[in-house]
């Protein structure tokens, strides 16, 4: 077996790490994925104006600001006991939907496509964005970077700045939508649609037509049997913006269902001393180890969560694609890591004939935007972060100021499948000591799909943050080390 | 002359100005005439090794994001400083601390009790707190430590230039550029935004009137376009720098601070309670109805109001530093 020399491991560290253990027959024996980072948002909240967190909260992640924006709102809304008018729910959907046609633009394009566009044995110096362009062409490439820009300018529209958008308070939003900017954005929410379908296409020729990847999809690596989360409407549709928080179990019948407000009742945090980010479970289930299993508590949330536990989604075109998706890969759930992509691709378009929709409401321009609030207390708010549930809980005192904050975010809610999807791929896929650069790659897919963003999962920096993976050998030596950006 | 080389690196951030940096669009591609990227974490490949084996002085501009909270960032803000001819503080966390400066109202201590014990939804019986060095059953797992203190880029390197702003507005990244690429960059030290404040690109109308009453957002729906502070809410334009054309005014929003002091103001906080000490008539003892110690009662939070982006290069930073 070939040594490797490395680099002290303390210059590395400030970003997720996975450490893979061989045993004695060079199989692997175990996979650790580490967050080294925390800072700390619930504890330097408080004390804190309530109208503040809002424009502190989007700081914890500036890949996604807009759904911690809006999950702060919403938990203000609570707090406060006040419902926002109805154009400012409205308003905050609109700009949810545009914050989503970027960020799943943003992930397939630069993230996922590289591993199916230009394939998972490619060299990693091709298997980037730019590797994706040369593939589908440079005219597919500046429709990509439009699009994204669209979500981002949506955002910007109704909320001040793309990142960082300020215009979200409790009883409603501060900006209302004039007939020149609902123009606007129902010109590219209408160009996106295309834009999502074209998408499709891409995954469609490029992935399904190709039996080598379906079977790989399939495959034993590539497999996890846990509970599932999402938002869902009245229908059981997926949404996005608000709604109740729905469980499915294995068989994809729903086991728990509950309110924002009530969600201590149903999840709770789990601690280990090697990972700064905490691991969440069922509390009905309970923390039994990251295993999967009906006897586990763990749940996947995100755009495969979300699909499993729903049961179709709210826009024409989106829930055809919902069914093909369930029919082609065998039914609810969908247990294949690697389906990630296709639920998000799923999602890009039901955002954007959602985008569609509320830009096209003649009613989108009109004036009531605040409703009063009343007096502070405490409120959660909750929504679907591109990468997962988003739970901000909120303890105001009478000055309306923060006096306890809590946080569980999008990607703690995976972090225990990540570990697990990364440990069973390494297991299928690395035996007798054989590891080469495309089966790393092979490893490191299994967690790609779930988009992890390290700066939301401990509330940690960066946003989407380079990774390292070491492998040891039975005694403890470093066999091999390798280096590389997730985006 | 040769292409620029540039280098972006992040630290303690969100990775709201590396998206920033994409959110100049197509004028991205004008930077890729004039320079080559040599070493960007969030878009290429390039190992910190590679970082090291560099000459002294090869990059030539370095755009550094992010505050200093760990061994390892100051490591690399350390590095890079030796590799780089021009080192630039982008976005408010290098420049002033940012948002996450405000880590320093507490310490490691009160930030782990909170996340790890006393937060409702953590189940954590036995109190376990994640260690720097962990055996489990296969071998060691460690994790960095991270320090008290929240610091600014300028608290650990000599910084040549600051581009403001959380994150900085397009109009002062693409002005950066094209200083650096014509060579004609202003003297050491210098803030790249101009030297206005925000209430100078504010379309409001300001009367400058004396306020009775210290009044929140939250609480009412302003007058669309007249001045906030004349209304009665603490909106930090007048303490803070410009060139982001009063984007978050425009959204009908008070402007929080994000890019830091004005050119001659010693400290953005203390400028904000100047500005507001005029208008609360504090100087004019004896104006009717005007009772110093309720606006006192209604200014709530006056550090996360004054100092939200600033803490850690405020006067007011805390009193023992200790990394």
């Amino acid at each position: 077996m070939k040594r490797v020399t490395i680099e002290p491991i303390t210059r590395l560290e400030g970003h997720g790490k996975i450490s893979i253990f061989l045993n004695d027959e060079g199989n692997v024996e175990n996979a650790y994925l580490q967050i080294p980072e925390l800072r700390g948002f619930e504890r330097f909240c408080e004390g804190r104006r309530a109208e503040d967190m809002p424009i502190i909260t989007p700081r914890i992640c500036g890949v996604c600001p807009v759904a911690h924006h809006m999950a702060s709102a919403k938990a203000l809304d609570s707090a406060y006991g006040v419902e926002p008018t109805p154009t400012a729910k409205k308003l905050r959907e609109l700009m949810y939907s545009g914050y989503i046609i970027y960020d799943h633009t943003l992930h397939f394009y630069f993230l996922g496509a590289p591993d199916f566009v230009v394939g998972p044995d490619a060299p990693p110096s091709e298997r980037n964005i730019f590797g994706v362009l040369k593939k589908v062409g440079l005219d597919v490439g500046r429709e990509v970077i439009k699009h994204r820009a669209y979500g981002q300018r949506i955002t910007e529209i109704l909320g001040g700045k793309a990142t960082h958008p300020t215009s979200c308070l409790p009883g409603g939003i501060s900006k209302g939508l004039n007939e020149k900017e609902k123009e606007d954005i129902e010109k590219m929410a209408r160009s996106s649609v295309e834009f999502a379908r074209f998408t499709l296409g891409i995954f469609n020729d490029v992935v399904l037509s190709n039996k080598d990847y379906v079977e790989m999809i399939l495959s034993d690596p590539y497999q996890l049997r846990t509970y599932n989360m999402g938002l869902v409407d009245r229908d059981n549709n997926v949404n996005l913006y608000d709604g109740d928080i729905r469980v499915t179990d294995l068989k994809g019948a729903e086991f728990d269902r509950f309110k924002a407000e009530d969600y201590l009742d149903h999840i709770s945090e789990h601690v280990e001393p090697w990972t700064y980010s905490k691991f969440t479970f069922l509390k009905k289930v309970g923390w039994n180890g990251l295993r999967d299993g009906e006897e586990s508590g763990v749940y996947r949330v995100g755009p495969l969560g979300r699909l499993n536990a729903a049961e179709g989604m709210a826009t024409p075109l989106a829930d055809e694609e919902y069914d093909r998706m369930y029919e082609t890969l065998g039914g609810r759930p969908v247990n294949s890591t690697l389906a990630f992509h296709w639920a998000r691709l799923v999602e890009l378009l039901y955002a954007a004939e959602r985008t569609v929709e509320l830009a096209s409401d003649p009613e989108i321009t009109a004036k009531d935007l605040r409703n009063p609030v009343g007096d502070p207390g405490e409120g959660v708010g909750v929504v679907e972060a591109a990468r997962g549930t988003l739970y901000h809980h909120y303890k105001l005192n009478d000055e309306g100021l923060m006096e306890k904050v809590n946080l569980i975010v999008a990607t703690t809610n995976n972090y225990a499948d990540i570990c697990m999807s990364i440990r069973e791929a390494a297991r299928g896929l690395i035996k007798r000591g054989e590891v080469s650069e495309g089966l790393l790659n092979k490893v490191e897919m299994a967690f790609r799909a779930y988009d992890p963003c390290f700066a939301c999962s401990t509330h940690a920096y960066p946003g989407e943050a380079p990774t390292v993976v070491d492998i040891y050998d039975s005694e403890g030596s470093l066999l091999y080390r390798r280096e590389r950006n997730l985006s | 002359m040769g292409k620029l080389k540039l280098c972006f690196y992040w630290a303690a951030s969100c990775g709201g100005c590396e998206i920033a940096v994409l959110d100049i669009n197509e004028k991205i591609l004008d930077i890729l005439e004039i320079a080559d990227i040599v070493f960007w974490p969030v878009a290429m490949d390039v190992k910190y090794a590679d970082v090291e084996a560099m000459s002294d002085g090869y990059i030539d501009v370095c755009l550094f994001n992010g505050a200093i909270r760990t061994e390892e960032q100051e490591h690399l803000a350390r590095l890079l400083r030796v590799k780089s001819k021009t080192l630039i503080a982008f976005g408010s966390c290098a420049h002033t601390g940012g948002i996450p400066g405000l880590g320093n109202v507490s310490d490691r201590q009160g930030i782990f009790d909170r996340a790890y014990l006393s937060s409702p939804s953590t189940v954590n019986e036995s109190g376990v707190i994640p260690q720097v060095k962990v055996d489990v059953e296969e071998g060691s797992l460690t994790l960095p430590e991270f320090y008290d203190t929240v610091m600014s880029l300028d608290q650990v390197v000599d910084v040549d230039y600051y581009i403001p702003g959380c994150p900085p507005p397009p109009a002062l990244i693409e002005g950066a550029v094209q200083a650096i690429a014509e060579g004609e960059l202003p003297p050491k030290g210098s803030v790249l935004a101009p030297p206005k404040s925000v209430c100078d690109e504010c379309p409001r109308e300001r009367e400058e009137k004396n306020i009775t009453e210290i009044k929140r957002i939250i609480d009412f729906e302003p007058d669309p376009e007249r001045c906030l502070l004349d209304q009665g809410i603490v909106c930090m334009g007048p303490a803070t720098r410009g060139g982001c054309d009063a984007r978050c005014l425009k959204a009908k929003m008070p402007c929080t601070g994000c890019g830091g002091p004005c050119p001659e103001a010693v400290e953005q906080g203390m400028a904000m309670i100047s500005a507001l000490s005029t208008v609360l008539g504090l100087f004019s003892e004896k104006q009717e109805g005007f009772d110093p110690e309720m606006i006192m009662e209604q200014l709530k939070d006056p550090l996360g109001t004054f100092y939200k982006y600033g803490l850690p290069t405020s006067l007011v930073n805390r009193r023992v530093m200790k990394r």
